[in-house]
């Protein structure tokens, strides 16, 4: 019996202890926002916070992750209260066939946490492990120096509002 | 060519027949097998039960809310935002108010350009803009005229916006006038919005799909089944998933594909917990168990003997050499216009040159799976699949099961890139379904992707050109070495293709021929396509020379073009040194028949500042243009070689693909296109031993990441032409960019791909 924190809860679970922390979260406990890739840490798509930290979850044993504190893309922030990466994600059109992007966000996010200014190389360092086949990693990119002007400068408003003139016809 | 224009024609404006064959296989006619022209009279899986219904495609529901069945595969590549784009405008609607729903299968969802429901070739946006909006326009005419019965008021005085109906200030739902909506005489040709007055065609609209995607909520065919309720209206899922006692499955196949099980031993792997049953299918043995990682563990447990197929005997070094051996062949005419060789004789300058590009994976980020559930003379299908029809057919021979009960729930792609046109992975899943008599969900793990793809064909051309003393091409020719697409997809999708009222025993005759159709009788055009289209030369001659060793293949990004694009426009840009012309002028002075192309090279070189590069510092620009799926794409790209190391800096591109139904998402497909073509350029090869493929994972399967992807600029042709294809046409011009800006920095040709410095 496994014990830890998901998304701000504390939970159990009974499984095998080798059991990669990604298959516990998206079939024990139906959360499958973080998604299957690689098996190998390889490619980023099932990253987690762990104590805050992105990790590679597919490889990552659940008897490892005792006590801890795991957050997922569905712990981030939700469709009425988003994280401001996840709106930023929104704002610079990032997803294409969106299946790398959860994986994306929690290290783009993990990344921020740590860093209020991420330069190009920060980023790249950040997000290296996390691969998209669609080709986003401009758009990654703008999106994650948008958010952090949006969370850390005081003068964000305006700055965000210049820049977001998408989609303004439809809304 | 001029039956594919008459048919592309005739397949836009929704008048034309099905041309399957012709126009995905077939160079210069001659092949006569027929196509249905109604694969199903089943009913519409999703749409009907109640409301309004225009046809397959939109419903007003019972409380008035306007459903648009995307008839089309979501992988990424933005056609559910794109195709509500286009009823949006005509129900002066945003389509942010449209709920999309996924289809099922009906004749009514077909590609009219394939006679198949397939999404591939970047042709749905092609292929829908004058139907889709045709409809959306007669829907709305039908609402209004009922409205204007309904309410005794001339139809002038309504007009339908936003969802609703408004009379002055008053606004009607829609569903106020279903009764004698029904009634209405349909409009044959309703009035389209002009485009002086598009409110969403031509704007940045954002994605419908987004908001799904970056909250994790989005559904994927690995999520199938998930027990958790979705809160979201914007997803995209309409299939009820509440599949009690899903299993999970993890197969184990032979090393070499299409070997079968001789002998098993599964003792080990049946002592796992959660393990139900343990079964040979065609093509391996399942392991089925309560969890995924209890059947991916135990099937690491089980031990297999295999029968080899043919294919063992080949290895990628023994392949080369039978490609070059190739050359020497006389092999089949694909086009030929003057006389080249006689021209190549009196040429005042000739040149040569030999080109070779290797098998490649698609790599989706979402591995194969399927979800099948056969309840006696039924089943549902849960697939993320760029063909649900031939995914139908397929799960109909496996399970035995009549065809029209079967039935097919889409989701999302993670990724399609053309592997997903294939459904070997859902007849795995009914295989593995029905010897166990219960709900299986079959998930291959990434080793299992990689070595059991439908492969992109290795290619090599040996090219000889002439010139006059001006620089012009007097000569062209190209011989194409190598394995074809088109047999191996006859071979699967034989049963819809083909007509209902052959026997099934005749269908599976045909679909074995599919090989020696393209190998004896005529020439696949996915493997020469771009090879002499782009260029004006008076003497043109391309050739066919078959030699498959048997790896399996399909469509990957591009198709052909995606190893044409980078042997011609590498072989252009030898040939403007030759001629000491700038190669940006060189190819100018051979777009005189293409007008189209010249302007988006001018407009790149612009852009890139061409003309100044000899003052880059450090960095040097290699330039390339391919036309493909009717749209115009040249590209620039700035490298440097540092340290023996290609570094990519940045890319520009321009693109033409008629009018631009939503400029941010071609942009992104350019963007994305560029990247997945320098991931090849770069590093992509599938490599055989012994007939296995030897990659496994992104360890030895390298694609670009974060780290290498460059700055990309993109900008998009003011068009008013019809809209052509972005999904794949950014991808061909990457690869010869890259190696032209190589040549530019080094003075080394690099006639091979990836990419590779000599040491």
């Amino acid at each position: 019996m496994v014990q830890f924190v998901l998304n701000g809860q504390t939970v159990s679970a009974d499984l095998p202890s080798d059991t990669p922390l990604l298959w516990a979260i998206r079939e024990h406990f139906q959360m499958t926002g973080s998604k299957f890739g690689c098996g190998m840490g390889l490619c980023g798509a099932c990253t987690m916070h762990v104590d805050g930290i992105a990790s590679r979850t597919c490889i990552l044993p659940i008897a490892a992750v005792e006590g801890k504190n795991i957050t997922t893309i569905e712990g981030l922030g939700n469709e009425e209260n988003l994280h401001p990466v996840q709106q930023a994600w929104l704002e610079n059109n990032v997803p294409q066939c969106g299946y790398c992007q959860p994986g994306q966000i929690m290290s783009a996010s993990a990344l921020l946490a740590a860093n209020s200014s991420p330069n190009d190389d920060d980023i790249d360092a950040a997000m290296s492990g996390n691969i998209c086949r669609c080709g986003t990693y401009p758009r990654i990119k703008k999106a994650i120096k948008s958010a952090a002007v949006q969370m850390f400068d005081p003068n964000a408003d305006q700055a965000s509002s210049d820049e977001n003139n998408l989609g303004e016809a439809a809304q | 060519m001029k039956n594919i224009k008459d048919s592309l024609g005739k397949a836009v404006d929704g008048t034309g027949r099905r041309d399957f064959l012709k126009m995905m296989g077939v160079v210069g006619g001659g092949l006569v097998i027929g196509v249905p022209q109604a694969a199903s009279a089943s009913p519409y899986l999703y749409a009907g039960d109640d409301g309004f219904q225009l046809d397959g495609l939109l419903q007003i529901n019972d409380v008035g809310e306007i459903i648009f069945y995307l008839p089309r595969a979501e992988m990424g590549q933005g056609i559910s935002t794109g195709l509500a784009t286009l009823i949006a405008e005509e129900l002066k609607t945003p389509p942010s108010l449209i709920t999309i729903r996924h289809c099922g299968v009906h004749e009514e969802y077909q590609n009219p350009l394939y006679g198949m429901q397939v999404t591939g070739g970047s042709t749905s946006m092609l292929t829908s803009f004058m139907p889709l909006r045709k409809s959306a326009a007669a829907l709305r005419f039908v609402l209004l005229e009922a409205a204007a019965t309904d309410l005794k008021m001339d139809v002038g005085s309504l007009h339908l916006k936003d969802g609703k109906i408004w009379l002055a200030e008053k606004a009607y739902s829609l569903s106020d006038f279903f009764t004698t909506a029904r009634t209405v005489k349909f409009p044959k040709n309703a009035p389209l919005t002009p485009h002086t007055k598009f409110r969403f065609i031509g704007k940045d609209v954002p994605r419908v799909d987004s908001l799904a995607k970056v909250t994790g909520q989005a559904t994927f065919g690995i999520d199938v089944g998930t027990t958790k309720n979705r809160r979201l209206p914007s997803v995209i899922d309409n299939s009820d998933q509440k599949i009690p006692d899903l299993k999970k499955a993890a197969l184990v196949r032979c090393p070499v594909i299409g070997g079968k099980v001789k002998t098993y031993n599964s003792a080990e792997a049946e002592k796992v917990d959660g393990v139900n049953a343990i079964v040979p299918i065609f093509n391996g043995v399942a392991v089925v168990a309560d969890h995924y990682w209890q059947a991916k563990k135990a099937s690491a447990m089980l031990t297999v003997e295999w029968e080899l197929p043919e294919l063992a005997q080949h290895s990628s070094a023994d392949i080369r050499k039978s490609f070059v051996a190739g050359f020497e062949q006389e092999g089949q005419e694909a086009f030929k216009e003057g006389d080249s060789a006689a021209a190549l004789t009196s040429a005042a300058v000739s040149h040569s040159a030999q080109y070779h590009a290797p098998y490649l994976a698609h790599a989706t980020m979402e591995p194969m799976n399927c979800t099948a559930w056969l309840q006696g003379d039924e089943a549902d299908i849960w697939a993320p699949t760029q063909g649900p029809d031939v995914a139908q057919t397929i799960a109909a021979e496996q399970s035995g099961i009549d065809r029209d009960n079967i039935r097919v729930h889409s989701t999302y792609l993670g990724g399609g890139f053309g592997r997903r046109a294939n459904q070997d992975y859902v007849a795995e899943a009914v295989a593995i379904a029905k010897k166990v008599g219960l709900p299986v969900q079959l998930l291959w793990s990434r080793e299992d992707d990689m070595r059991n793809d439908f492969y992109r064909p290795a290619a090599s051309v040996e090219f000889k050109a002439g010139l006059d003393q001006a620089g012009r091409l007097t000569a062209w020719e190209a011989k194409r070495v190598g394995p074809n697409i088109m047999g191996y997809t006859v071979d699967e999708a034989a049963g819809v293709i083909l007509p209902e009222f052959l026997p099934a025993g005749m269908v599976e005759w045909i679909s074995k021929r599919g090989h020696g159709v393209f190998k004896d009788w005529t020439v696949d055009h996915s493997g020469v396509e771009g090879l002499w289209e782009d260029y004006d030369c008076p003497n043109k001659e391309v050739r066919q020379v078959t030699v498959d060793p048997g790896l399996r293949l399909g469509f990957w990004r591009s198709v052909g073009h995606s190893f044409t694009g980078f042997f011609k426009e590498s072989f252009m840009d030898e040939l403007s040194y030759k001629a000491e012309i700038d190669p940006l002028q060189f190819r100018l002075d051979h777009c005189g028949n293409n007008p189209r192309l010249a302007s988006v090279l001018k407009r790149v070189a612009k852009i890139s500042r061409w003309e100044d590069r000899k003052n880059l510092a450090g960095r040097s620009l290699g330039i390339a243009s391919v036309m493909s799926f009717n749209s115009f794409v040249a590209q620039v790209v700035e490298a440097s070689v540092e340290a023996g190391q290609i570094k990519v800096h940045k890319v520009y591109c321009v693109v033409d693909c008629g009018r631009a139904v939503n400029p941010d998402i071609i942009r992104s497909q350019m963007e994305g296109g560029i990247i997945f073509g320098l991931s090849a350029a770069m590093s992509g090869e599938i490599t055989l031993k012994d007939g296995a493929v030897e990659q496994s994972n992104f360890h030895d399967y390298n694609v670009l990441r974060m780290n290498q992807s460059p700055e990309i600029v993109v900008e998009i042709t003011d068009s008013s032409e019809a809209p052509t294809g972005v999904g794949e046409p950014g991808v061909p011009p990457i690869a010869p960019a890259v190696a032209n800006a190589i040549y530019a920095a080094s003075g080394v040709r690099l006639r091979e791909l990836p990419l590779k410095l000599p040491a």
